[in-house]
């Protein structure tokens, strides 16, 4: 168990990077704080799975360092840093049992032969596997496999991390549930620090004690999941997380007032005079639909009712806006504006949040 | 599905039929038709009923070809696997020397069978040949012509210059197709380099090495040129392999129902074996299919 502190971090799979562009993760300082459960989010391509790798040493990176418990172990391979980690797709090794697979990594590392029976039954029995440990691994499914993946990382007690790189893609649905409550209830019971890589939100969401969302090599804001919710940081943030995302409207804003589309709209908080591109981001439930005449002019295109709530597709000006209603929340045929809920407006100046002046 | 039974569809596998009736079957059975006839010139035959394949069983000189031969593919095949496995385990794994060394590789498997022979026959020579110049001048006695143990050595060097690129290109597309994700959990579990290979290496890549195997020991089982050109079976008969022996039968001693009989129970040795090795193979698969 330990803390990691990655400082000037930054990686290239080209050999002479030179542009920023160049970089798959651009440079970063972070510590992750030993114990706790992170979940890094971000889409595809988005420099996860690089960071993971560096991290567990299985990537050296073109610049900076990185330091277990304040010990420098930029250039440590992956075998000194014990640090367990899960792929994507099962990895199980096909002409051994599961027993044996669950066994290999405290085997490798001399460990007592009546502590490891006792450890793969207990693993097992988290995994729910305890039936097949005598059966080959190369016949069971993927979903099997994966699970052995997962248990392999989970045997050893004693790792500094473990590192997650979407390990459910594979897994059922019902069952990933299930997984992400084991996973959940071993870091209570270790205290490990956890990374745990997805692009699903719910995902990391349910999982994390922090959520640190990452966009083109970069990583935007890490906090809790509320503070993602409530005052996303970059604009980024705020569509990735929520469902339906954030709405971006193009807006000039004047202290406590702005304009969007020719339409004024109080902000009720002080932003100054933001320069460059400025946007206003109010997520979809801070805005309802009135029939009255404040607030901006939209058209209904379509709405969708989830069952919780219904979504409204709204059109303003060529942008589409999302609306949520209350399920029994009456639509008519006359309400033709949408109204923000100042609290939960956002300005963003080049995709980042401009902080309110305090009043 | 209901399939609708017709019996003339059986007209359909007709052209196959033909086909390996005359490039097979015909063949095969004038083969047939000498093992069980004597002639005694004058193209007169006259029925022998099982007595060449008696005399042949009791053959001294066959039993000891077959020992050789024996001895021969299990040589090559304990030189050849594990050494073409090495050799592919440290092939580049991309980029411009992969490409070299694949091209190199592969340039032995291009050289017909004879041209191989005269190679090793001039570069084995004591008086010319750079092998046998070399090692006699550092004093070492050395001459295939008439040492059983430099015949032989002769023999198994070249057949493993020759075709343990085979076996290196076989295991080096099976390694290719291992995904990263495999070496990078195991160093993660902390396996040794052993470990690797035992667990992630050599269980993926046994389909091609079975195969590699089985081709190996068809290829080594019928050896003919190689050691024809080299030594001629010699010295005596020690490096007299089954088809050299065969070919002496037949067509030096023009022994013709001997040597049907002989071809024919050599044909069913190495089908035999081929089909041992086959079951073996797909059993492997089964037994881990559940």
């Amino acid at each position: 168990m330990a803390k990691i502190t990655l400082e000037n971090l930054a990686h290239s799979y080209l050999p002479n990077p030179k542009h920023e562009d160049d970089y798959a993760l651009k440079e970063l300082n972070h510590d992750w704080v030993d114990g706790e459960a992170y979940a890094l989010l971000g889409s595809s391509g988005c420099g996860k799975s690089t960071l993971l790798n560096i991290i567990s040493g299985l990537l050296h990176p073109s610049q900076g360092r990185i330091l277990f418990n304040d010990k420098d172990v930029t250039n440590a391979p992956t075998t000194q840093r014990n640090i367990a980690q899960v792929f994507q797709f099962p990895v199980v090794y096909d002409t051994m049992t599961v027993r044996d697979n669950l066994a290999f990594p405290l085997r490798n590392r001399g460990a007592d032969p009546t502590y490891i029976k006792d450890r793969v039954q207990q693993i097992a029995a988290m995994i729910g596997m305890e039936d097949s440990l005598n059966h080959k691994a190369r016949g069971l499914t993927a979903d099997a496999k994966q699970k052995i993946s997962l248990g392999r990382g989970m045997v050893r007690e004693d790792v500094n991390a473990l590192l997650f790189d979407e390990p459910l893609t594979v897994i059922d649905p019902h069952m990933k549930w299930e997984l992400r409550t084991q996973l959940k209830s071993l870091h209570h019971e270790f205290g490990h620090t956890m990374i745990y890589v997805t692009h699903d939100q719910t995902e990391a969401l349910t999982f994390a004690d922090k959520v640190v969302v990452m966009y083109d090599g970069r990583v935007v804001q890490m906090g809790t999941p509320q503070e993602l919710f409530e005052t996303p940081e970059h604009t980024f943030v705020g569509y990735f997380i929520g469902s339906p995302g954030m709405n971006v409207l193009a807006a000039e804003v004047q202290g406590d007032t702005a304009v969007i589309g020719g339409t004024q709209i109080a902000l009720g908080k002080g932003f100054g005079r933001p320069t460059g591109n400025v946007e206003l981001g109010v997520r979809p439930e801070f805005t309802s639909l009135s029939a009255g005449d404040a607030g901006l002019p939209v058209t209904i295109k379509r709405v969708e009712d989830v069952g919780r709530h219904k979504i409204v597709r709204a059109d303003f000006q060529g942008t589409e806006i999302n609306i949520l209603a209350g399920e029994g929340e009456n639509i008519s045929p006359d309400m033709n504006r949408v109204v923000f809920d100042n609290a939960g407006i956002n300005v963003y100046s080049n995709s980042w949040r401009v902080a309110p002046e305090v009043a | 599905m209901n399939k609708t039974v017709n019996q003339k569809a059986w007209f359909l596998i007709l052209p196959v039929l033909l086909l390996v009736a005359f490039s097979a079957v015909i063949p095969l059975m004038t083969v047939v038709n000498y093992s069980v006839q004597d002639t005694f010139g004058q193209n007169k035959f006259f029925w022998a009923g099982l007595n060449w394949f008696k005399e042949m069983m009791a053959s001294e000189r066959m039993w000891d070809a077959l020992g050789r031969q024996i001895a021969f593919s299990t040589i090559i095949l304990a030189i050849e696997i594990p050494l073409g496995i090495f050799v592919a385990l440290n092939m580049p794994k991309k980029g411009f020397w992969a490409s070299t060394c694949l091209i190199l590789m592969s340039l032995p498997l291009l050289i017909p069978w004879n041209v191989v022979g005269t190679i090793w026959q001039i570069f084995g020579r004591v008086d010319i040949g750079l092998l046998g110049y070399t090692l006699a001048a550092m004093g070492i006695d050395y001459n295939y012509t008439q040492d059983f143990y430099a015949a032989w050595a002769t023999v198994i060097v070249m057949d493993v210059w020759h075709w343990t690129s085979l076996v290196a290109l076989l295991a080096y597309a099976g390694l290719q197709s291992i995904p990263d994700a495999y070496y990078q959990a195991a160093k993660i579990d902390q396996a040794s380099r052993w470990k690797v290979f035992r667990f992630i290496e050599l269980p993926k890549i046994m389909g091609v090495l079975m195969i590699a195997i089985l081709l190996r020991f068809m290829d080594s089982f019928m050896i003919y040129t190689e050691p024809f050109v080299v030594t001629g079976g010699g010295p005596g008969n020690s490096t007299t392999f089954l088809s050299i022996d065969l070919v002496k039968m037949a067509l030096g001693q023009f022994d013709l129902g001997p040597a049907a009989a002989f071809s024919i129970m050599y044909y069913l040795v190495i089908l035999l074996i081929s089909y041992v090795f086959y079951t073996v193979m797909t059993n492997l698969d089964k037994r881990d299919g559940h």
